[in-house]
């Protein structure tokens, strides 16, 4: 086995040149494997961090119908969630550990001599346990400020570093909304970019009744977050949540909801979707160049077989059988490729951190996406040495042997 | 004794396109161990098909050939090439060894395709042995370019000898050399059937044939004459008689 190595070896050096051109399709091709894979794990990873700071089990119902199909108004155009269902979703369905309505307005907002347009949320004491936001100072609303649409509010970090300079701790300063005071009883800790690319920190949280009351003066609700007890009950839920939703709007059986109903995975896997197209460009690319890698390859090794027919009558003549044969030119071809996929895993390895670097787009280079090229570009040497290999093995000792 | 190489009858024939070529047409021929034969003949007359037949790398249309009591046309071509490893050797007019290896490697090339294996340790021990055996030892790590025609082909021998065969068959072995180192391969030849190893000549050159002690003429694949070699040439007289025309060639 060693020998038949060596002289596979030997063979591919002797003709150093023509091989790294041979190797040169797989290696381009492998490295593209190995970079398109990064860019879709890495990718893929970001999604993942985002969606979890989302919250965890999250279930969130949108006003207005879901919109399939014709034009109609977006999630959460027309309000028509209300109060009632707000208590209803949390007396009467079982298996939620937090509920939260949500209005949401922008306005002028003043802090001493800065000014911004912020968005607000208005929600419930729970919002911020279920959406996982921590508190860098201060703390939570309580139940009481809710119920007394108390004038206090939480602010994000890109909000309260515009309004009260970065790093200082804006916990107890008072900010003007639409002109009313609110006093500030807590700092979020920074989240970054959602999904979709906008500002999480961007943003301030008060009590829904305030908003409604001395903001928006809104009736209605735009969505519900509900976070589930555990991922194994969030199907429970999303039953139960329609039933009851569709029974309080009156909605007869068959016609279609007036809500619609998105929990945290399909988020995760609209996000991911449009990285999945770019993996799957990338990764036809890569299928080309190593086809074309492998044709490279088939082709040298038939040229291989044609210069080197008197060795291989010679070896023939000496008992060698045709396995022996094709077992060294297998061998040379498998090794050709493997060389080339073992430099195009170091060229992939060396051009994903680039990419991140330049281009900005996240890479993450996995162990099985290496080991992935890895067996590819050996499967590629097999499957395409195959032929000129048999070709090599089947040759006539006699003819071969007074090969010119 | 038994013989060791036995045709019953042999022919072979080619197709080729429609036209069918008749290469030997019934040959009937018992070679015993320790023989050393040269078959003669003009191209055409069926002495390549016949060397062809009994170096195992073809087999015969019609007949029987026997290759150390097993019939060769019923094996396949697996076994041919473990027949063609453990009981032939093979000389080239060519040399044919493989160029960018070294002597040693050349000769030990049989022995990679040798069923059981062979630890590499034997293989080196036997390679050398071999090429000792016609005095190339120091010449073991030289490519084949950096060795004389002569020389070549005393490797090409020793890789021939080196699995210890029945026979050693010679194709025109002699064909790419000049006198003196045609007397020198036959001088090797001839020594080593001393030690009595059997061998199959294939030559057109009566002088070569006459350093065998069978010969053997064919003409349109058939025989014409099977009788032994009268005036036997014995290489070392033959080469002192050559230096001695060249000595007298100088003098003049």
């Amino acid at each position: 086995m060693f020998s038949v190595f060596k002289i596979a070896l030997r063979a591919i050096r002797r003709n150093i040149m023509r091989s790294m051109l041979t190797m040169l399709g797989i290696i381009v091709g492998i490295s593209a494997v190995i970079v398109g894979v990064s860019m879709g794990t890495g990718a893929k990873a970001e999604v993942d961090k985002q969606i979890a700071s989302m919250g965890q089990n999250l279930i969130i119902v949108f006003s207005g119908s879901s919109g399939r199909g014709g034009t109609r108004g977006g999630f959460g155009s027309t309000p028509n969630l209300t109060l009632g269902d707000y208590e209803a979703v949390r007396r009467e369905v079982a298996g939620v550990s937090g509920v939260s309505p949500e209005v949401r307005g922008s306005a002028q907002v003043v802090a001493g001599n800065q000014n911004a347009n912020v968005g607000y949320y208005g929600v419930s004491a729970d919002y911020a346990e279920i959406r996982s936001w921590k508190f860098t100072s201060g703390d939570n609303f309580t139940e009481a400020d809710v119920r007394n649409a108390a004038k206090v509010c939480l602010i994000g970090k890109t909000t309260s570093d515009l309004l009260f300079g970065e790093g200082n701790d804006p916990v107890g300063q008072i900010v003007r909304i639409k002109n009313a005071p609110f006093t500030i009883v807590g700092l979020l800790s920074p989240k970054g970019a959602n999904s979709f690319g906008s500002d999480q920190d961007d943003v301030i949280l008060l009590p829904y009744t305030s908003a409604m009351k001395r903001l928006s003066g809104d009736t209605m609700f735009r969505s519900f977050n509900i976070q589930a007890q555990s991922a194994a009950m969030l199907a429970d839920v999303q039953t139960n949540l329609t039933e009851l939703l569709r029974q309080r709007h009156r909605i007869p059986e068959g016609a279609e909801s007036d809500f619609a109903m998105r929990t945290q995975q399909e988020f995760g896997e609209f996000a991911n979707s449009t990285n999945e197209i770019m993996t799957v460009i990338i990764s036809a690319f890569a299928g080309i160049s190593l086809v074309v890698g492998g044709i490279g390859i088939m082709n040298i090794m038939l040229v291989s077989v044609t210069e080197r027919t008197r060795e291989i009558g010679i070896r023939l003549a000496v008992g060698a059988r045709g396995r022996d044969v094709m077992r060294q030119f297998l061998t040379e071809a498998v090794l050709l490729s493997v060389l080339g996929g073992l430099l195009g895993i170091a060229t992939g390895c060396w051009l994903a951190p680039l990419l991140t670097k330049f281009a900005g787009f996240p890479t993450l280079i996995s162990q099985g996406s290496v080991i992935l090229a890895f067996s590819v570009s050996a499967l590629i040497g097999v499957v395409f040495g195959f032929f000129p290999a048999l070709k090599a093995a089947n040759l006539d000792p006699i003819d071969a042997l007074r090969y010119e | 004794m038994e013989p060791v190489i036995k045709l019953e009858n042999f022919h072979k024939t080619y197709r080729n396109g429609a036209m069918e070529v008749k290469a030997v047409r019934g040959v009937s021929l018992e070679i015993r161990p320790g023989e050393f034969v040269a078959i003669m003949g003009s191209s055409g007359s069926g002495k390549s098909t016949m060397m062809n037949t009994i170096g195992c790398l073809d087999r015969p249309t019609d007949g029987r050939y026997l290759l150390d009591g097993v019939d060769v046309g019923r094996l396949n071509r697996d076994q041919l090439a473990d027949l063609r490893n453990q009981k032939l050797g093979f000389v080239f007019q060519g040399f044919n060894l493989l160029s960018r290896t070294t002597a040693l490697e050349n000769v030990e090339l049989p022995m990679l395709y040798s069923r059981p294996s062979i630890p590499t340790r034997e293989q080196y021990k036997r390679a050398m042995d071999a090429l000792g055996l016609v005095g190339l030892a120091e010449r073991a790590d030289h490519h084949p370019n950096q060795l004389s025609g002569g020389q070549q082909q005393r490797v090409a021998i020793a890789r021939a000898l080196v699995n210890q065969p029945k026979v050693l068959l010679a194709d025109e072995p002699t064909g790419n050399l000049d006198t003196r180192t045609s007397i020198e391969v036959m001088g090797v030849f001839q020594s080593l059937n001393e030690q009595g190893i059997t061998i199959v000549m294939v030559t057109h050159e009566l002088d070569i044939a006459s350093y065998a002690r069978r010969k053997i003429v064919m003409r349109d694949g058939l025989i014409r004459s099977d009788e032994p070699v009268t005036r036997r040439l014995q290489a070392p007289e033959e080469i002192a008689k050559l230096e001695a025309e060249q000595r007298a060639i100088q003098l003049h």
